[in-house]
């Protein structure tokens, strides 16, 4: 039999199902799950947006969704996270990212949720190339290394905040 | 020995290429490879302080010596999310 809940932690060039992805966190001793998703916006820094492009190193990518999680676990032991991230071309309104952190109580779930996608994006090996008018653009934002404490406490205090 | 390196984004789009085969010399760091890379590639240059490495899909400090048959991989910042 295949497990109902589905994969925790997938790259994916397929639309991503929000429900599956709270589906793959639930389980009775949770009262609460918090989820996050992304969209891609039709604006960015005075630049339209036509559509992006997502490329992602995969492997690397689900292992580090998977250190997220057991970041997060140290941190809020009872907290379980699911994070699925889209690869591809998006258009406007589509969802990259979808997250969900279960918890047997509320403050923990919604905390762990901002923790995981501070995390995203301080470290996941994953690239936005942003088609607007007139041209296209790499977005490049951290240098990931998920070694580097000062960037975890950031992500840890803006999950607190 | 033989290596090889996977290049993502703005890197891959500078050299032409996701993959490429790789003789470099027995103890060569990962960050000698980078090196080596930048000298072909000029517009690699510019990201010297800012990639990130990954060794055989784990990351792996820049100082990293190398293995025959590794698979390194060369990250710009990344941008998920």
């Amino acid at each position: 039999m295949t497990d109902p809940a589905g994969p925790a932690f997938l790259v994916t060039a397929a639309r991503l199902d929000t429900a599956a992805v709270a589906a793959a966190v639930a389980h009775p001793g949770c009262g609460a799950v918090a989820t996050f998703v992304g969209l891609v916006r039709d604006s960015n820094l005075g630049r339209r947006v036509l559509w992006l492009e997502y490329e992602a190193y995969a492997p690397l990518a689900e292992r580090t969704f998977e250190g997220i999680a057991e970041e997060a676990a140290a941190r809020w032991a009872s907290a379980r996270l699911a994070i699925h991230h889209r690869t591809g071309r998006l258009e406007i309104g589509e969802a990259s990212v979808a997250i969900a952190a279960a918890s047997p109580h509320r403050a923990e779930a919604f905390a762990a949720c901002r923790y995981a996608i501070e995390r995203v994006k301080q470290i996941a090996p994953i690239w936005k190339h942003e088609h607007v008018e007139g041209g296209d653009v790499w977005i490049e934002g951290a240098t990931a290394d998920p070694a580097d404490a000062a960037a975890r406490n950031l992500a840890f205090e803006r999950a607190c905040s | 020995m033989l290596v090889t390196v996977r290049l993502f984004a703005r890197l891959r789009e500078l050299a032409g290429a996701s993959e490429i085969a790789r003789e470099v010399p027995e103890g060569a760091t990962a960050h000698a490879l980078w090196t080596d890379l930048a000298r072909e590639f000029p517009g690699f240059a510019g990201y010297e302080r800012s990639i990130s490495c990954a060794v055989n899909e784990e990351y792996a400090p820049l100082a990293t010596v190398l293995q025959p048959g590794d698979d390194v991989a060369f990250l710009p910042p990344v941008s998920g999310g």
